[in-house]
């Protein structure tokens, strides 16, 4: 069969493989640094093992790597899906697969030797940015590209969620990258003091915003209503969402600046948008979970269900705490303690992780040719066993939170400190203890689902299939390669 | 402060681009017909040609 009547999945595999690849490298990287928190000899005295450097090898390995493999992933596949084209180009997608696998190897050389330009989730240097950037456009050609020449006159919701997070992180990063080279791997940037910090955190909560969320709402919005066998629950509602939240985002990075340098204006007007947010949040958690509305029995059966729909439910209550934890007077309390974490931790491997596991699991059995993952006990398994993880972490980290935040405020009748700052630390080790049982339940579960993709892959073989017609009434007049059409339409 | 006259404006062109995206959309007809819309995705089969079935892995239930 000629290839242009064909879907690219081919690069859908490779970046869904590589979504598990990375998401094992990364949690285990975050275990090893939960236990050091726990027990600091773990880092042997070698500094390449420190927390300080693999912090950030653990953060880019998830968000970028593990997240980014599977927004890379499930957005070729959906666009190609929903607009009945194929991808506009093989060689610009096959680019953005090794591009961004040869930056992510990039990231885990450099980081570790304590190459890093010290803005958090932006630590990696200039070389490196620059080839972010490269890759990055590739990616919004290859997907605009092929949005261009759909056959389907309909842009389905999840496109406009991937679209705006694509152009949004290309214009984040060029803005918050702008540095100055100072040799090989080492830059200053432009911006100085409380502007740099601003830009950061503009750039910060965006990212959250639309690559964390915006992505993985596009995510939500296909794989849902595809694994439930029914159209999500209000479409209206999906579309306000869409533009509510892309309307609003923009302007709530200031409450990670609360009590700083940073003017009180704005610092009010991120809480004040950060409290806005939770509308159309909640707007798009509650659409995505009743759409289940009617075959909530599913959710009995049906593992990837599971993950979807209590994905979604950490979505909700991150999207609450969120907007909670941006009050000034809530933030008080809360900044610079483990609660923050607790919070990343909800969003990161209640939300982003369990919604990319669902539609990972969607995803193999079609990319193979298989009717259904190898073992369908083992998705359960490994649902039950990253839930548990998921909850003994955040709880830990809740209560680890409020206790340092209270520990931290209190004053004596003399006005001295009660507490030093290593008498915290001490009251934290037993839920350090706990937040790392979590981690290593949820790197485990990670463990069962990579042996589950492999069996489901050895069992299949690789499928492009081919893309079927589009009934007349739905159809836009093609602007570029022609697809075969069934005589009469 | 000086970086509000980088970043006030940038939001605000972006408010704008914005706005132009959605007035396309809708003049373009994209939110004409919303019932539809969202339920042209299941009636999209998946299920890939020439996938032998009968090689139903063990535990599958369906």
């Amino acid at each position: 069969m000629d290839r242009a009547h064909q879907y690219n999945y081919r690069v859908v595999r490779q970046f869904t493989v590589m979504t598990v690849v990375w998401g094992i490298v990364g949690m285990l990287v975050g275990v090893i640094i939960a236990a050091q928190l726990a027990w600091p000899e773990l880092n042997f005295d070698i500094p390449w093992l420190s927390y300080g450097r693999l912090r950030p090898l653990h953060t880019n390995a998830v968000i970028f790597a593990f997240g980014g493999s599977a927004l890379f992933a499930t957005s070729y596949y959906v666009v190609q899906r929903t607009c009945h084209a194929r991808l506009i180009s093989d060689g610009l997608a096959g680019f953005t697969f090794w591009g961004w696998q040869a930056i992510i190897v990039a990231a885990a050389i450099t980081l570790p030797l304590g190459y890093t330009t010290g803005k958090e989730y932006a630590e990696l240097e200039w070389p490196i940015d620059i080839a972010i950037a490269v890759v990055w456009i590739a990616y919004a050609l290859v997907f605009f590209g092929t949005l261009w020449k759909r056959q389907v006159k309909h842009i389905y919701v999840a496109n406009w969620f991937f679209g705006a997070y694509i152009l949004t992180v290309a214009l984040l990063h060029i803005v918050n990258s702008a540095e100055v080279p100072a040799g090989f791997l080492k830059s200053y940037p432009v911006y100085a003091g409380v502007q740099d910090a601003m830009v950061q955190w503009w750039y910060g909560h965006n990212a959250v915003g639309f690559f964390l969320t915006a992505g993985f709402l596009g995510m939500m919005y296909y794989f849902v209503p595809k694994q439930a066998g029914r159209p999500v629950y209000s479409y209206r509602l999906s579309i306000v969402h869409f533009w509510a939240l892309i309307f609003t985002y923009m302007w709530a990075g200031p409450h990670h600046l609360h009590y700083t340098a940073l003017p009180d204006w704005a610092q009010s007007i991120g809480m004040l948008f950060s409290l806005i947010l939770l509308a159309p949040s909640w707007g798009g958690m509650i659409n995505g979970i009743m759409t289940l509305s009617g075959a909530w029995h599913k959710l009995r059966t049906d593992p990837i269900l599971k993950f979807l729909i209590v994905s979604l439910s950490f979505y909700g209550m991150s999207t609450l705490e969120g907007p909670l934890m941006s009050i000034k007077t809530v933030n008080a309390l809360s900044h610079y303690t483990d609660w923050t974490v607790g919070h990343v931790h909800s969003g990161a491997l209640g939300w982003v992780a369990m919604i990319t596991i669902g539609s990972v699991y969607y995803l193999v059995p079609k990319l193979y040719g298989r009717e259904e993952m190898r073992s369908v006990p083992a998705m359960t398994l490994h649902f039950w066993i990253m839930t548990l993880g998921i909850v003994l972490y955040i709880t830990a980290m809740w209560i680890a939170g409020v206790m340092q935040g209270l520990m931290w405020r209190a004053v004596n009748d003399d006005g001295t400190l009660t507490y030093t700052f290593v008498e915290s630390v001490k009251a934290t080790y037993p839920y350090y203890v706990v937040r790392f049982s979590g981690g290593v339940l949820v790197l485990a579960s990670m463990f069962i689902m990579a042996w589950n993709v492999w069996r489901t892959i050895a069992a299949g073989k690789p499928v492009d299939p081919a893309i079927p017609p589009v009934p007349a009434t739905a159809r836009i007049a093609p602007v570029s390669t022609p697809v075969a059409e069934p005589v009469g339409a | 402060m000086d970086i509000v006259y980088l970043l006030v404006p940038l939001s605000l062109v972006l408010v704008f681009a914005i706005g132009v995206v959605l007035w396309w959309a809708i003049a373009r007809g994209q939110f004409d017909e919303l019932d539809r819309e969202g339920a042209a995705i299941i009636a999209d089969a998946e299920r890939p040609a020439g996938v032998d079935l009968g090689q139903m892995p063990r535990g599958s239930r369906r």
